[in-house]
């Protein structure tokens, strides 16, 4: 880097001027958000953006290191914790804005004003004429200044500093580390912890009815035509998406099925082809049978029967 | 431009950091103020490390900038334990040392 990037010069340029307006304004409206959105990611969001502009404006006033290090570690490492924490604790946990201390809210803002106000006049009666500029400073470059204080006259400072942050790193894992204080139960106890609460022990029954609906939304019937709880899983009870084909479904699929039937021309008077076929004819009534037994009507069955068997016919015919 | 206003606009960010600690109870809410507030206090101390034309403002920035990572550590780990046994981050609710 040359000496003249290095500067920060004594004067400011026009298009410092528009910078710092026109990012100056951002930053104030990040600031606000922060303070004011009822969510707290979108102010989490908010003060990301105030901190990536204080970083641009780092760079501008020639602290070039402190301008990367604002990026790296505010809106890198800091924010993201802040993140995290946001959504361990929940994001959806937006702030009451019941006021639990009255006129709170207009005392703080009165605080607030009277603060700023004081502050603007401290600086106001300061004189602050121009920048010195840190062309001098930065001759040897930023970094190297900075290293060369920080490891001389602030080396203090500095072991201090590196002492606290291992303090705060071994801090935040005895905080968040919770520690076991009772015997951790064994597997004969928690079996007959189980047995004594009389919950459900075995596995859960499978959903379903018969072999035709074997989805997970419909729910398996018991002995006595009712259906059974413990065979669907509660979140689909809990949405009402549980179908209950009891009683319904059945007479639905035989409509649907005789429907058909009458789309495609068949009736009862294709059924029952002639007896062409010899040895193979006997395995497949036998196949038939069974499905009669184990479909829900027979009435169905039959049907379905009869439009093999017309099918048959005109390959026959063939 | 005068250079007075990096110092009015670090004024605007720390009062507004400062509203928002007396206005918030989410208590993250409140954390993310605090920072704010340290963020402006950072840009006043480069300004005047420019004003003056040496490194010490911006070195100490440098401080303020580990002080509050490790603060931030701290901090959110305190908030994580509060909401662990209380299931709430808001400051009005841990207004007793014990539950």
């Amino acid at each position: 880097m040359n000496g003249t990037l290095l500067a920060a010069a004594s004067t400011t340029s026009t298009g410092e001027a528009v910078q710092f307006w026109i990012l100056g304004t951002v930053a104030v409206l990040g600031a606000l958000g922060t303070v004011l959105m009822r969510r707290s990611v979108h102010s989490a969001l908010c003060l990301a953006g105030t901190m990536i502009v204080l970083a641009v404006f780092y760079l501008a006033n020639g602290a070039y290191f402190l301008g990367i290090v604002q990026i790296v570690v505010y809106t890198g490492a800091v924010m993201m914790l802040f993140l995290f924490v946001l959504m361990l604790v929940g994001v959806t946990a937006a702030d009451s804005l019941k006021e639990t201390i009255k006129g709170q809210r207009w005392m703080a803002v009165l605080c607030g004003l009277g603060f700023g106000i004081l502050l603007v006049g401290g600086i106001g009666n300061a004189s602050v004429g121009t920048f010195t500029g840190l062309a001098e400073a930065n001759a040897g470059g930023n970094v190297q200044g900075l290293a060369r204080s920080i490891f001389t006259d602030y080396v203090f400072a500095f072991e201090i500093t590196g002492a606290l942050l291992v303090t705060a790193a071994v801090a935040a894992m005895v905080l968040t580390h919770r520690e076991r204080t009772e015997r951790r139960d064994t597997q004969r106890e928690l079996a007959e912890k189980r047995v004594r609460e009389g919950k459900h022990l075995p596995p859960l029954p499978a959903p379903g009815v018969y072999a035709r609906h074997n989805a997970v939304d419909i729910p398996g019937l018991l002995p006595d035509g009712t259906t059974s709880e413990l065979t669907v899983s509660e979140t689909l009870r809990s949405r009402g998406q549980v179908r209950d084909v009891s009683s319904k479904a059945l007479s639905d699929l035989a409509a649907l099925e005789r429907r058909t039937e009458e789309y495609l021309g068949r009736g009862e008077s294709t059924a029952r082809g002639g007896p062409d076929e010899g040895g193979g004819r006997d395995v497949r009534d036998a196949a038939d049978v069974r499905k009669d037994v184990s479909d829900d009507s027979p009435a169905v069955g039959r049907d379905r029967d009869a439009d093999r068997d017309g099918d048959r016919d005109r390959e026959a015919a063939k | 431009m005068n250079p007075v206003n990096y110092l009015y606009l670090a004024a605007l960010l720390f009062t507004i950091g400062a509203s928002g600690v007396l206005l918030r109870r989410n208590a993250i809410v409140v954390f993310m103020s605090v920072e704010l507030m340290l963020n402006a206090a950072n840009l006043a101390l480069v300004a005047f490390s420019r004003l003056h034309g040496n490194l010490d403002g911006q070195i100490i920035a440098f401080f303020t900038m580990v002080v509050a990572a490790a603060e931030v550590v701290v901090g959110l780990a305190i908030i994580v334990t509060i909401f662990r046994s209380r299931h709430s981050a808001s400051v009005d609710d841990a207004s007793l040392m014990k539950l």
